[in-house]
């Protein structure tokens, strides 16, 4: 591939090094003196020394109750928001796809979530998931449905605090799903279709040994992209419960930004920080091996 | 022309039964705006009737009181001007830089191209939150705690790997030829970047575009950790500040967010395309 580029000397350096510095002292520099940070009990006061203490802060990391605690949030999310993104991307997308009226419309809307701030998507839900009779979930579920008795007191406990949050994760992300799921739908041969009519195939099971089958790449690499993403959850949890009651919804980045900022345990928060970044490495590598091993197929 | 003329292919995709998909499909619809209406309308409230019981779809007496308090008070008025400063330099920033790398790497060989491509795909997986700490402690060693600059560069460095992998990707796929016959012409580097590759570029340059604006728009993590004075917020903060002081105003706090809400909402309707095509960038190739 590179033997069709020309040399240029020291052009291309001219062309590259303004946004190489620009990662290099934002991104590479705060990333080596995250890991020092982490080897250190970092003292914020500038000038004071801040003794080297080795793996300890790693060694934190596994005897902490409440970061495997905050582990085991952030995993209930992770498999609760992606499986029902996946689920409902690829219905929506289904369903789309099998439509010709007011298509263009319904995806729009569909979408609509998507390009919503984070912040004020959290609000919502907030509002929505109030525990009065005044919030609309619980009008819904007590005088509407009358699936309940009395209001559900959503926010003031874990288990129903975690409705609300896998519900924002799962509403804000079904869009995403659904357009990679419509972008491969359309790229299913029409004559795989002719062919399996011929066969006398029904409409369920050209479904189920068409598309399904080719979906699957596009599957998994979504289920993997919506992981990385999920793992990364931050605003919904800080902003509709702040990890409480009692760090009781607490994720691994709201615990992070609890241990930097409010504990002032630079150091610890540096080894949290690798811990997620080698998660989210080590989930990436999974989707890279799938595609390189979907290219060679292909 | 008579378009009926022309016999239509007749497709073989399975198609599920019509109306049953279509109720689906509109009761999903439902789902997925009903907050975003609802909002809206609470919006539109006066403060007495937010928390109503049973609480009400529809306003009983709509006013535009709350977008007027909202705007004068609280420095929202600043947050807005904030956000569109913060967003548009980011936006700038990230197609100068991003351009000038792809085009770099697509042209050229050089020592370092290999090491170059391996870090934008390394930052492009890297979870932005991990490098918070470093990165607040370095804005403060720097002087750009509490400033815009501060909000703004690190913005520009988030968005620059993906902004600089799409460009790249679309640079490398232009013909040689062009360059050749503008080397004849006598154009040096500069002006086969800005004549040749920037202009061939449009569309990806677009996707990019809105793609850094609307990360810097509501990006929040960052701009909370280092902004402390009230009137250098920006909206994402702004919000989520107010409603920490206005705690149970939601007519207020919902007039702000639809503020906030609406010019993205506006900008993805008229460039849908472009505004899919950005967010799902990541995705379309590894």
């Amino acid at each position: 591939m590179s033997g069709r580029l020309s040399r240029g000397g020291l052009v291309p350096y001219l062309f590259v090094l303004p946004g190489l510095a620009v990662l290099g002292v934002w991104l590479v520099f705060p990333l080596v003196s995250a890991l020092q940070m982490s080897l250190h009990d970092w003292d914020i006061v500038p000038g004071s020394k801040s003794p080297f203490v080795g793996l300890d802060h790693y060694a934190q990391l596994v005897s902490d109750p409440l970061l495997l605690s905050t582990l085991a949030n952030t995993v209930a999310y992770v498999i609760v928001t992606v499986a029902g993104q996946l689920a409902l991307g690829l219905a929506a997308a289904l369903g789309l796809e099998s439509v010709r009226r007011g298509r263009v419309l319904l995806r729009t809307l569909y979408f609509v979530p998507v390009v919503t701030s984070w912040v004020v998507a959290a609000l919502m839900f907030r509002y929505l998931f109030n525990s009065s009779s005044a919030g609309m979930v619980n009008h819904l579920l007590v005088s509407v449905l009358g699936i309940v008795g009395r209001p559900v007191p959503w926010l003031n406990e874990a288990g129903t605090a975690f409705i609300a949050i896998f519900a924002l994760g799962i509403w804000k992300g079904v869009g995403f799903a659904m357009v990679l799921f419509i972008a491969a739908l359309q790229a299913i041969p029409e004559e795989l279709y002719d062919a399996a009519a011929i066969d006398g195939a029904s409409r369920r099971r050209a479904i189920r040994s068409v598309t399904l089958p080719l979906l699957a790449p596009t599957i998994v690499m979504t289920a993997v992209m919506l992981t990385i993403g999920a793992f990364q959850v931050f605003i919904p949890v800080a902003l509709i419960t702040g990890g409480g009651p009692v760090h009781r919804t607490e994720v691994i980045l709201t615990y992070l930004y609890d241990v930097a900022f409010r504990q002032l345990d630079f150091g610890y928060a540096g080894a949290i920080s690798f811990a997620l970044a080698g998660l989210v490495f080590a989930i990436s590598q999974i989707q890279l091996r799938f595609m390189r091993q979907s290219a060679l197929a292909g | 022309m008579r378009k009926d003329f022309v016999p239509r292919r007749q497709t073989r995709r399975p198609r599920l039964g019509l109306v049953a998909v279509y109720a689906a499909l509109v009761l999903g619809v439902a789902v997925t705006v009903f907050p975003l209406l609802y909002m809206a309308s609470t919006s539109l409230k006066d403060q007495v009737y937010v928390l109503e019981v049973p609480p009400q779809l529809l306003p009983t007496n709509p006013t535009l009181d709350n977008f007027g308090a909202a705007w004068t008070s609280n420095h929202f008025s600043r947050y807005f001007l904030n956000s569109s400063i913060v967003a548009l330099v980011t936006m700038a920033l990230v197609l100068l830089l991003g351009s000038m790398m792809a085009h770099g790497l697509a042209r050229y060989r050089f020592r370092g191209h290999r090491l170059v491509r391996a870090l934008i795909l390394f930052f492009m997986v890297m979870p932005a939150m991990s490098l918070l700490v470093p990165q607040f402690v370095l804005a403060t060693r720097l002087g750009l705690l509490d400033s815009l600059a501060g909000v703004a560069i690190v913005h520009i460095a988030q968005g620059l790997p993906l902004a600089t992998f799409i460009l790249y990707g679309f640079m490398i796929g232009l013909p040689r030829e062009l360059y050749e016959a503008a080397l004849v012409d006598g154009a040096g580097a500069w002006r086969m970047y800005r004549s040749i590759a920037l202009p061939l570029c449009r569309p990806a340059l677009a996707t990019v575009a809105i793609l850094a604006f609307l990360g810097s728009w509501d990006e929040y993590v960052w701009a909370l950790t280092i902004i402390n004075s009230a009137d250098q917020r920006t909206l994402p903060v702004g919000i989520a500040a107010f409603q920490g002081v206005h705690t149970s105003n939601w007519g207020l706090i919902f007039a702000a967010s639809m503020i906030a809400v609406t010019p993205v909402i506006v900008l993805f309707a008229l460039l849908q395309r472009h505004v899919i095509r950005g967010l799902t960038a990541g995705a379309l190739k590894g």
